[in-house]
């Protein structure tokens, strides 16, 4: 008996091991092209590789890379990756309430270490109580992939010639894009929202005495701004927040 | 280089609080609707404050930077995913520096 169970664990864990493993592909993708981001900023291999570590989060480590670029204060840096990964908070509270009253609570500590929007997606998908051991399974195959894909990013972002780290700077523009436009091609709000971002974007970094905005500031107020009056204009309706 | 990691190690607090709070303390669901569509609008405003100007701020011409810009929104429009509308905007920028270079 006491056998079956725990075979059927580790069956749990080679689940997420499993489910993880495409995750990390995508993830290794999205993280050189932050790679090349965090080079950009003059970040050393093992300094992007103990960000990626640390934090997983693709637009979070982006505006890091960008403010440590820029010569930023912690508190201007707390503040943005706050904002920038509040919607984290959604996804731990839902994750919160599927979690069993008999689950160890250390379990806890250990999965808010890596909420993402993908394993975040795979956990919720699965009926019943969330498995810390898929979790963690998850998190195996996709942590690792992160890490050394950032890493990379900054090796070869030094050794690259200069013309094809020009081109390969945007890619992680196009992956914003290809998360963004989407979702303003099917609801008008989001489309306001992206639109009016990259006008107000474009505003403050070309007018004068505007402009002498750092990027991160600029994105913490207009992420605030435009959002909070999205969100005072256009409130979800409840059943569209279920699914989100 | 302390700084940068001092910086680094601020994120990932920031970062593992943001997500672990909500598992250990609240443990409530965010009942606000105003808080709720805010934090639903929040990584869409973000992502693309981001992008735009920086696009065409990242590569060493401009014009290259406009051009995967407009070729990253078409195809992400017509359905591309995340890959597809990557390489296709790297590639777009490629090929407009090397086109700028021969002028």
């Amino acid at each position: 008996m006491n056998q079956t169970h725990s075979s059927s664990r580790r069956s749990v864990y080679f689940e997420g091991l499993r489910d993880g493993f495409p995750i990390g592909l995508g993830y290794f993708a999205v993280s050189f092209s932050l790679g090349i981001a965090a080079r950009n900023a003059g970040l050393t291999v093992a300094q992007g590789l103990l960000s990626s570590l640390l934090c997983n989060a693709s637009a979070g480590e982006y505006a890091l890379f960008t403010l440590i670029g820029s010569g930023a204060a912690c508190v201007e840096i707390a503040l943005a990756t706050l904002i920038i990964n509040a919607r984290y908070l959604l996804m731990s509270c839902a994750l919160s309430q599927r979690m069993s009253p008999d689950m160890p609570f250390y379990h806890r500590f250990f999965i808010g270490f890596d909420v993402t929007d993908e394993l975040f997606g795979i956990t919720i998908a699965r009926p019943g109580c969330v498995e810390p051991r898929y979790f963690y399974g998850a998190m195996t195959a996709s942590i690792p992939m992160w890490a050394a894909g950032t890493a990379l990013g900054i090796f070869m972002g030094n050794l690259l010639p200069a013309r094809i780290v020009s081109a390969l700077s945007v890619a992680l523009y196009g992956m914003f894009l290809a998360i963004i436009v989407p979702p303003a091609k099917e609801n008008r709000v989001v489309l306001g929202c992206v639109l009016s971002a990259f006008a107000a974007s474009a505003a403050l970094a070309f007018l004068p005495v505007l402009r002498s905005l750092s990027s991160g500031n600029r994105t913490i107020i207009l992420t605030v701004i435009i959002s909070a009056l999205a969100a005072i204009l256009f409130p979800r309706p409840a059943e569209e927040e279920a699914a989100a | 280089m302390t700084k940068t990691l001092l910086s680094i190690l601020t994120a990932a607090l920031v970062t593992y609080l943001v997500r672990v709070l909500p598992l250990t303390l609240i443990r409530k669901p965010i009942r606000s609707r105003f808080l709720r569509s805010f934090l639903y609008y929040v990584p869409y405003v973000t992502l693309a404050v981001m992008t735009f100007p920086a696009i065409v701020q990242a590569t060493e011409q401009p014009i290259a930077g406009a051009a995967a810009l407009v070729a990253g929104i078409i195809i992400a429009w017509r359905g591309g995913g995340l890959i597809t509308v990557a390489a296709s905007c790297c590639g777009v920028a490629f090929v407009a520096e090397l086109l700028l270079g021969l002028l």
